[in-house]
């Protein structure tokens, strides 16, 4: 069965070889066969997964070894392939999410000239991903790290045509590349330290160096764990990212890409677990990253990027889980696979509403949808009660378990992580019910709103390819989009509950991640109360503000937060004046500086000994010719003198 | 006797060369055919040199070895290491594609110009180029090397002088005197450095007695050639300057820009993917072997400049308006790499130096071959007079993409796998310039990044919107680049295999072993 593991990787890789190597002869049949790979990989998937459930748990973790990629000195790197349980759930997640939005991605890109092209992006995006689940060592991870970064630069900057879309792709790529240098130094301090990056020996090694170098360690991979799962400092390139077509969104942050640093923290659990200070940190980033991501969901009216705060706000739940060791790592991945289902619905939700209304994203301009598309409004509503934690839906679980470990963590930081953790879950029933009352309820406020508002210019082109402003006439998508909403509707309901039952997720994953039970000082009924009665206040203001008063359709001015939330909580702004005009007058004077003068003191240097420079002058008169000649005139005779002196 | 297979390898196309220039000036055609069919040839024979070669047999093989002035001890001694096999395939298999995407640079331009192009002569200089460095790659008599190492400046400095870019904003006049401006400027600094390493390579004789590299090594490694510090220092010193002129390392880099801007794109690249690699090479055969105490004397100042390389070449790259300095300044932090894993002193250090020249020589190749395709099509070198191609010819926008992905050294794609042997070979043993150096990744992702948004993406600027995608020879050029890329990012193993042993010989004349980690945990 082993063999079977390249496999998943082969089949989309392939896909996106044939798909943009095959050029336009493919452009009729390109995004089938996109989907179908999609599909091929995700059935392998589950003939592996059907494979292991029939071994012991003990025989669980399969390798495949192909060939040796680099070898110098002690210096091994191998292309070898791990499938344990922890690879496996990311395995089905990434290829049975990932073949839903590639469905889904038929019907929405339907228009789009480039959609053989879009599909060769998607199907390497899946890839890289599986990639990076199921390498064996950090170094092969790598690959598919940054390959997960390039799949996502094309896609975000799928219409390149638009400098805001090419922009975003670019900083996507480059705030990513902050957090890889993270990884890079992590690899090369395991190398230092280990002799080695390979998973097993490293992490069963992990105890017998000095906590130092695991905090060091555990620090680095947490600085690429930011980037890529769009943690602060590094989560500035998420709501950018919404450049991309909506189906791009719901690949990054559902299946693929910011699921990426919780399976980076989880895998590397062992050095978490000996470097309590790294932990800490983790813990510390993923609370910070949940309030911040809560507070910007709250504050914008795009439906897209209020997705993108909740997304960076429930990763943040899931860093903070991992940060907990032991107690947390499975409830951090039960966590990302409920997320994978009710977040990729919501996307393609958004996209099926935008679908319906001249992809005007800006939910001042929605209002009572539901009687329009209903398959949208129910399947969209499924995944809304699943995200605020309504009891029994799959986020009620996870989230749940989350807050409770939390508090289990004990003293001080245990009530502080527990209580953001509560916060959060009540902000979460604010901005999510805030989405929901703007979006399907109230009034119908495009009717009287002919013309897009212009603080949130239109994010798809096609406002000037499709049609002219005029009043949308908002409709229900086709199947092909609709079934994959409703399958993950129904993932969104029901996979919660079914992991639960029998602690079957615990079990199923605890051989890979271990499993402590913690001690909290609150009993898990009172975890559940306080989460529901935050859950109802979360709801009820958010009912006072949006349901009850009608929408405003241009936003009022807002409380200094709101206007701060709006902008990202300022971290553009700092990022644009520090790093991007600090950089630009740094380029700009080493620019001035080498051209005058390193090039003036080298020069000037050589002057002092043979004229160069006063010769360099002259150039144009014609002269250094006759000096080039004449030096290496000289410097033959000077080799002759003195090889004769020598000789005679 | 054997057949001289390292001596055919390069007089094959110094033949070549004479062959071409002697094509009569109506042939062009047959002139540029000849041309690319001894390159062909000498990638046969490189071949041949490859596949002859055995990775764990002597230290130096195919070895030719005949008097040559006897009075002085010079001798015409061939022979290759597995570094020097790796830099003589990177030459040969580079040349062809040069030529051929240089196949109308040297055309006559349309009547009105006064200035003539003898195409011949253009592809008779490329040919006598790659004669010269693969005869220097070959040599292991100090004196050989030397004379080959000055006397290819000779044809560069006519490619750079007299075949420049037909992009010039400011006219035909102007161009001819910056063209000239930059390659005097190339002769004239590498004439100094060469200079300096010619009074060295004498003071070797003074001491020595003899120019052979094997012997004097030899001699150096069992003692019985004593050299004092001082004199061990200042030979060194000598020798690394013009290497590093060369190479060229920080303050030494600012003929390169100005060289690689005025010249043709495929000029260019034969400037930084194959001229400038013969320093390198130097330092790590020539420095290392005959003056391993000095080397490692001056390692902390070579690695602190290799390292102000990486980042200001990275810097200036981001601030350059002009496609082919921003290409050069981003050679510039990568040679940096290549010095520091030189002189960094490890197995993966070296080993990863050498693979980066391989890597560097075909990833800017392919990255500036598509720029030159770029550049010719709109007549300018300025980014700013770019906007939306990719629409227009996504062909060319794809594969100039990939040439700055594999620039800033994306896993998958060769680069990566050089850059980071490089990095870990440094942190191994200096962790601090091993993390400084990392920074280098972020700044090259930087520019080349910002190169492709800025001529590749947004709305379409209209002088650029009847532009052709790249033609079927542009493809012939670009494609074979782009399959090695990605074919020695994923299975390296070929070129290191060949490389390993002959740095493990370096390591070994250096007296130095790599650091070994705290935990054995591979075990």
């Amino acid at each position: 069965m082993e063999n079977l593991i390249a496999l998943l990787i082969a089949a989309p890789l392939l896909g996106a070889a044939v798909l943009l190597v095959g050029g336009r002869r493919l452009d009729r049949v390109g995004h089938w066969i996109g989907t179908l790979l999609s599909f091929v990989s995700f059935v392998i998937g589950l003939a592996l997964f059907a494979d292991l459930l029939g071994k012991s748990t003990e025989h669980r973790t399969m390798t495949q070894h192909l060939w040796t990629w680099i070898s110098v000195g002690s210096f091994h790197a191998d292309v070898t392939f791990r499938l344990d349980q922890l690879s496996m759930t990311f395995v089905l997640l990434i290829t049975g999410v990932g073949s839903l939005i590639h469905l889904y991605s038929v019907g929405y890109m339907e228009h789009d000239e480039r959609r053989r092209r879009f599909f060769g992006y998607l199907n390497l995006f899946l890839a890289a991903m599986l990639l990076l689940v199921l390498a064996d060592n950090y170094l092969l991870l790598y690959v598919g790290w940054e390959g997960v970064g390039l799949a996502s630069y094309l896609l975000i900057g799928f219409w390149q045509h638009k400098p805001s879309a090419a922009t975003a792709a670019k900083k996507a790529f480059l705030v990513n590349r902050v957090g890889d240098m993270g990884l890079s130094i992590a690899i090369m301090l395991m190398f230092a330290t280990f002799g080695t990056f390979a998973f097993g020996p490293v992490l069963s090694h992990a105890g017998d160096t000095s906590q130092g170098k695991l905090t060091a360690i555990g620090l680095m991979l947490l600085l690429a764990a930011c980037g890529k799962s769009a943690q602060v400092p590094l989560q500035s390139w998420l709501g950018d990212a919404m450049e991309g077509p909506t189906p791009v969104s719901a690949l990054i942050h559902a299946a693929t890409m910011v699921t990426a640093g919780v399976y980076l923290i989880v895998r590397s659990g062992a050095i978490f677990n000996a470097a309590p200070d790294a932990q800490l940190a983790v813990t510390v980033v993923g609370a910070v990253t949940l309030l911040f991501g809560a507070i910007v969901g709250c504050a914008k009216d795009d439906i897209k990027k209020a997705l993108a705060g909740s997304t960076m706000s429930q990763i943040g739940y899931m860093v903070l889980a991992a940060g907990l060791g032991p107690i947390g790592y499975v409830f951090a991945i039960m966590h990302l696979v409920t997320h994978g289902f009710f977040k990729a619905g919501l996307f393609l939700g958004a996209g099926s509403v935008m679908h319906g209304m001249n992809d005007e994203v800006d939910m001042r301009r929605y209002g009572g949808l539901r009687k329009y598309m209903p398959i949208t409004f129910i399947t969209f509503g499924l995944g809304y009660l699943a995200i605020i934690g309504f009891p029994f839906l799959s986020g009620f679980y996870s989230k749940d378990k989350i807050i409770e470990a939390a508090f289990a963590k004990g003293g001080t930081e245990g009530w502080i992580l527990g209580g953001v953790a509560l916060l959060g879950a009540a902000i979460t029933a604010f901005y999510m019910t805030r989405v929901m009352l703007m979006t399907f309820f109230g009034e119908e406020r495009w009717r009287n709103a002919p013309t897009p508002s212009p603080a949130e210019p239109s994010v798809e082109p096609a406002a000037e390819t499709r049609g002219e402003h005029t009043e949308p006439h908002p409709h229900e998508s086709p199947k092909v989009m609709t079934i994959p909403m409703i399958v993950l509707a129904v993932g969104s309901v029901a996979c919660g509950f079914f992991f639960n039952l029998g602690d079957r997720f615990l079990h199923w994953l605890e051989p890979v991640t271990g499993h402590s039970e913690g001690h909290s000082p609150v009993s898990t009924w009172t975890v559940t109360g306080a989460t529901l009665v935050c859950l109802v206040i979360g709801v009820g203001i958010a009912w006072a503000q949006y349901g009850r008063k009608p929408v405003p359709a241009v936003a009022p001015r807002g409380s200094l937060l709101t206007r701060a939330a709006r902008r990202d909580l300022l971290q553009d702004d700092f990022n644009h004046v520090v790093l991007v005009r600090g950089g630009e007058h740094l380029t700009r004077s080493l620019v001035y500086v080498d051209h005058t003068l390193v090039d003036g003191v080298v020069n000037g240097t050589a002057a002092g000994f043979g004229g160069l420079s006063g010769r360099l002058r002259r150039i144009q008169n014609g002269f250094a010719r006759s000096y080039a000649v004449s030096m290496f005139g000289g410097a033959a005779l000077l080799v002759a003198a003195t090889l004769l002196m020598r000789a005679v | 006797m054997s057949f001289p297979l390292l001596t055919a390898t390069a007089a094959l196309p110094a033949v070549g060369a004479v062959a071409t220039a002697a094509v009569p000036a109506a042939r062009r055609t047959a002139a540029k055919w000849l041309a690319l069919l001894v390159s062909l040839a000498t990638l046969a024979l490189a071949i041949t040199v490859l596949v002859r070669f055995e990775p764990g047999g002597a230290r130096y093989q195919l070895t030719e070895s005949h008097a040559w002035i006897k009075n002085f001890g010079v001798r015409y001694e061939l022979g290759v290491d597995g570094i020097a096999v790796a830099l003589i395939a990177l030459t040969a298999v580079l040349i062809p594609f040069i030529i051929l995407a240089g196949w109308h640079d040297a055309d006559p331009l349309e009547t009105g110009s006064r200035r003539w192009r003898p195409t011949q002569g253009f592809f008779a200089l490329i040919l006598a180029v790659e004669a010269m460095v693969l005869i220097s790659f070959e040599s292991t008599d100090v004196f050989l090397f030397y004379i080959f190492f000055e006397a290819m400046l000779i044809p560069m400095y006519f490619l750079i002088g007299g075949f420049g870019d037909r992009a010039h904003a400011q006219g035909e006049e102007a161009a001819a005197t910056q063209r000239s401006y930059a390659a005097v400027k190339f002769l004239l600094y590498n004439l100094v450095g060469g200079l300096l390493m010619l009074a060295a390579v004498i003071g070797l004789y003074v001491v020595a007695g003899n120019f052979s590299l094997q012997e004097i090594a030899q001699a150096r490694a069992n003692g019985s050639l004593h050299m004092a510090t001082s004199t061990e220092r200042w030979l060194f010193l000598g020798f690394f300057f013009a290497f590093a002129v060369k190479a060229p390392l920080w303050p030494l880099h600012t003929w390169l820009p100005n060289a690689m801007q005025e010249s043709t794109a495929p000029v260019a690249v034969l400037i930084t993917a194959v001229v400038d690699k013969v320093g390198t090479f130097a330092m790590l055969r020539f420095c290392l072997q005959l003056f391993p105490q000095a080397s490692k004397w001056a390692t902390p100042v070579i690695l602190v400049l290799a390292l102000i390389s990486i980042v200001y070449g990275a810097l200036l790259a981001v601030g350059q308006r002009d496609i082919k300095r921003l290409v050069a300044y981003a050679s510039i932090s990568h040679f940096g790499f290549i010095i520091m894993g030189i002189f960094a002193m490890t197995s993966q250090g070296q080993s990863g130096a050498t693979l980066y020249m391989v890597n560097h020589g075909i990833s800017t190749a392919a990255w500036m071959l598509v720029a030159g395709f770029l550049i010719s099509r709109r007549g300018s070198r300025l980014i700013a007079d770019y906007g939306g191609v990719q629409k227009v010819a996504p062909v060319l926008a794809g594969t100039f993409l990939i040439g700055g992905l594999a620039t800033l050294s994306l896993p998958g794609l060769a680069p990566f796998v050089s850059e980071f042997l490089v990095l870990v070979g440094t942190f191994t043993r200096y962790p601090a310039i091993g993390i400084i150096a990392t920074f280098g990744i972020v700044l090259a992702a930087l520019y080349a990044l910002v190169l492709y948004q800025r001529t590749m993406t947004g709305p379409v600027k209209p002088e650029v919107s009847a532009m052709p995608d790249l033609r079927a020879r542009e493809l012939v050029v670009v494609a074979p680049l782009i399959v090695l890329l990605i074919f020695l990012g994923v299975y390296p193993k070929p070129v290191t295999d060949i490389v390993n042993p002959a740095v493990k010989q370096t390591m070994s004349d250096v007296h130095k072993t790599d650091p070994k980690p705290s935990v054995e945990a591979a075990k």
